[in-house]
């Protein structure tokens, strides 16, 4: 269930917009971000709070990539392997953090700490090699950089 | 002579991004001017200023503004385009974070000439510490009485609404960024119609770059003349060139249109590490034509001469690559992304990003022929031009560049024949009893 404070944001964004449908990516973003994920409840839930078909929540959810139909670890690490950050080494620090948390990209770890996810462009080329963790952007990867962010993140 | 505009988006002022700092340094201002002035008068200006879009395509502002109705019964919309993520390019990021305002007042400034009442700020998910940069600029702007109703007094009201996306490049093209407002897939339209015929909600809409509004107080502040007369004639104003890959000094560098180069490599960004020789450079963004090393001396930075060169500006940003890069790696790497990034409407870019990407890969597995290179200007041929929006065109044009440039990368790497098919494992057979 939307929590109180999500509900009232709801009211706030209706203001926004002028139709019910333009609301579905603000919600789902609510959504995601009460959750963490998008699970077929949440879909349904969405779909009945804006009175849309489910076909088109479903459809929405599937299309962006930053919605996460699929549960995320605490830590979600996006690794750009992008033209910038590709020729400076990310496909090996991505291997490298896939091999360390031995997963797969797009892959979580049993104990749900991290899930990896090889991601496009970030924007971010000129500290390229970079990596997202959750909202933050850590630029100037390295191997040991990237091995120390893992030891960081508690 | 004008006085060498040194940065017009970016000056080096600290806590620029604060509006009291802002304020003090003249900010403001110029929407004070523009909601005294008639809306046509800086429309007129901002056509003189020779302003040309920022977002890749350089379409001239003002032309573009003066296509949205003067009288229409539906309500009228202006998008800021931050959906940024053409890769190589990182520079709207940095107008929220340092001089956030002087986004704001331009397109407020905008929203004046145009008659319009609610702005969207439609920017990348991923930037979400941005977005919210963002939305404290814009609650201290309103706080102040720059957005919301009665504007400075003058009956003029404009909404600013910060709009996250959520992870998908189509959605900066500029029919697909309305479709996801809308809240659908980032499905592009077919044009015509035109955005300011028919844009969100089938109302006149019209979209603008980021870094294009942020140009637009600055117009207005010191005049068109002022303006037009920075850089190249053509394309006047400032740049933020962002330069990435094999450069000792990787960064957004604001100088004006027209500067080579081959400058901007050596002199700005800090040449290449080990002074490697440069094999070969992206000039604006994944999108545009290869230039080989060989080809980037004397070639300036602007619309025209960049297509002299056989290329395109995009959107400034520069990938240089030195000479061990492994090229053909790289342009497979393109095409997965143009194939990944594929909405799926058009059959030719959505079926043929994928073959370009597995011909492409052959090579890599050391199975490509030179028929392949034949195969994959066909592919790339067929989706140029045959689908709705440049999608299909940005993912064709740097195979098509890299074919006619790099063709000897082919030739390393191809086999006389290709590899025999693997065999097929005969049917297996059911035999059903009834």
């Amino acid at each position: 269930m939307f929590s109180p404070e999500n509900l009232k944001k709801l009211e706030q964004l209706k203001k926004q917009f002028p139709t019910s449908k333009a609301l579905t990516l603000p919600v789902l973003w609510l959504a995601q971000n009460q959750y963490g994920w998008i699970s077929p409840e949440t879909m349904k839930e969405v779909a009945e709070i804006l009175q849309l078909p489910l076909g088109h929540v479903y459809g929405v959810v599937t299309f962006y990539t930053m919605f996460n139909p699929k549960p995320v670890g605490k830590y979600h690490l996006q690794v750009c392997t992008n033209i910038s950050c590709g020729l400076l080494g990310a496909e090996e620090i991505c291997d490298h953090i896939c091999h360390r948390l031995n997963i797969q990209p797009g892959g979580t770890t049993a104990d749900r700490k991290f899930t990896v996810t090889e991601v496009e462009c970030l924007g971010s080329c000129g500290t390229a090699p970079v990596i997202q963790v959750n909202d933050d952007y850590v630029g100037g990867l390295t191997i040991e950089k990237a091995d120390q962010l893992m030891t960081d993140l508690k | 002579m004008p006085e060498t505009p040194e940065k017009l988006i970016l000056p080096e002022i600290p806590g620029l991004q604060r509006i009291d700092v802002y304020e003090e340094h003249g900010g403001y201002g110029a929407l004070k001017k523009a909601v005294a002035m008639k809306p046509d008068e800086i429309i007129d200006q901002v056509k003189k200023s020779n302003l040309r879009g920022r977002g890749g395509a350089c379409f001239p502002t003002g032309l573009k503004w003066s296509f949205m109705p003067k009288q229409s019964p539906k309500v009228k919309y202006l998008c800021a385009n931050g959906d940024e993520s053409e890769p190589g390019t990182f520079k709207d990021r940095l107008i929220f974070e340092l001089n956030p305002h002087l986004f704001i007042e331009g397109s407020l400034i905008a929203a004046y000439a145009m008659g319009i009442a609610k702005i969207y700020v439609y920017v990348r998910g991923e930037y979400a510490k941005w977005i919210n940069i963002l939305q404290a600029a814009a609650d201290d702007a309103q706080k102040k009485g720059y957005i919301g109703q009665n504007i400075l007094g003058t009956g003029f009201g404009c909404d600013f609404v910060v709009f996250k996306g959520a992870g998908a490049y189509i959605c900066g093209e500029e029919s697909a960024l309305m479709t996801s407002i809308e809240g659908d897939r980032g499905y592009p339209r077919i044009k015509p119609p035109f955005p300011a015929q028919f844009g969100l909600w089938g109302c006149p809409t019209t979209i603008n770059n980021i870094e294009t509004l942020a140009n637009v107080p600055h117009i207005l502040n010191k005049g068109w003349e002022w303006f037009s007369a920075i850089g190249a004639p053509k394309q006047p104003g400032t740049l933020l060139y962002g330069v990435s890959g094999h450069v000792r000094k990787p960064g957004v560098y604001e100088l004006p249109t027209g500067v080579r180069l081959t400058e901007l490599i050596y002199n700005h960004a800090g040449g290449v590490p080990g002074d490697k020789k440069i094999k070969a450079v992206i000039p604006g963004g994944s999108s545009t034509m290869w230039l080989r090393g060989s080809e980037i001396d004397g070639v300036k930075m602007d619309a025209e001469s960049f297509k002299s060169a056989g290329t395109a500006i995009g959107t400034g940003g520069v990938i240089v690559m030195d000479e061990d890069t492994d090229v053909l790696k790289v342009l497979t790497r393109i095409t997965k992304f143009y194939h990944h990034e594929s909405c799926g409407q058009c059959t030719p870019c959505r079926e043929g990003c994928g073959w370009m990407e597995k011909i492409l890969q052959r090579f890599l597995n050391g199975e490509g022929t030179m028929e392949d290179v034949g195969l994959l200007e066909d592919v790339a041929n067929n989706i140029e031009g045959n689908t709705i929006c440049a999608l299909g065109d940005a993912a064709a044009w740097p195979v098509q560049s890299f074919i006619r440039k790099f063709r000897d990368e082919f030739e390393k790497r191809a086999v006389k024949s290709p590899p025999a098919p693997k065999p097929v494992p005969p049917p297996h057979l059911v035999t059903i009893t009834l």
